[in-house]
């Protein structure tokens, strides 16, 4: 299944890109999983989610945690802990 | 009676105290959020969500209009390149008698900081660059309104 991933912030950075599609392999299943299949992926994944309780997530316009279903959301935003105002 | 907005404009206050007061409501709190220039900052930058930042402040300001009884409601963050003492982000919360407008106004900037997609990265005058990292203390008084 086809995700699309978009980037922000030191994340985006560490990435070099601020968005990518990609096929989803069997077993990512949850926010979680991508993150860690992420980190495994390459050295630029390595470096974005070396820490994984650093990472914030969002999923059909809302926030979501690491155990929240991937399905078929089409799109699955990955960021650092938000610091706006 | 809510008007929000994200956008890379200056944000003016004056007017945007008049436009919201344009009723004259009984009481009204503000809240100002400015570019400090301490430690060599020469930039502060905002990144944000071209859709679910906005989203996001909708949100927070439809739960604050859902908790308090509010006559009008402003709420407007700027994004993009700003220099210290800019005005950053301007919480305007209005109701018959204050302690509505004071708890709603706290409310909005207390979840703001944990709750909306945005992020500051810093640039300083001798060229280092950095994220703000979250702050405990930020958590802690947003997780009160729970």
């Amino acid at each position: 299944m086809a995700l699309e991933i978009v980037y922000f912030a030191w994340v985006r950075e560490r990435m070099g890109m601020a968005a990518e599609t990609v096929e989803l392999p069997a077993g990512v299943a949850t926010v979680g999983d991508l993150v860690r299949w992420l980190a495994a992926r390459d050295e630029r994944g390595a470096r974005a989610f070396a820490e994984p309780q650093r990472i914030r997530a969002a999923m059909g316009g809302a926030m979501v945690g690491p155990d929240a279903a991937i399905g078929d959301a089409g799109e699955v935003a990955l960021f650092p802990p938000v610091t706006g105002g | 009676m809510i008007r929000v907005s994200v956008g890379a404009a200056a944000i003016d206050v004056a007017a945007e105290y008049a436009a919201h007061d344009s009723g004259g409501h009984g009481a009204s709190a503000s809240f100002v959020g400015r570019v400090r220039g301490a430690g060599g900052l020469a930039e502060l930058f905002l990144e944000h969500h071209p859709l679910l930042t906005e989203r996001g402040l909708v949100a927070l300001a439809e739960e604050a209009a859902a908790r308090w009884n509010l006559a009008a409601l402003t709420l407007i963050h700027r994004v993009g390149a700003m220099a210290p003492g800019d005005t950053i982000v301007l919480v305007l919360a209005s109701s018959r008698h204050r302690a509505e407008a004071l708890a709603a106004c706290e409310f909005l900037i207390d979840r703001l900081k944990t709750d909306v997609m945005l992020w500051k990265r810093e640039t300083f005058a001798d060229g280092r660059v950095a994220w703000v990292e979250e702050r405990g203390s930020d958590r802690a008084r947003a997780e009160r309104w729970d």
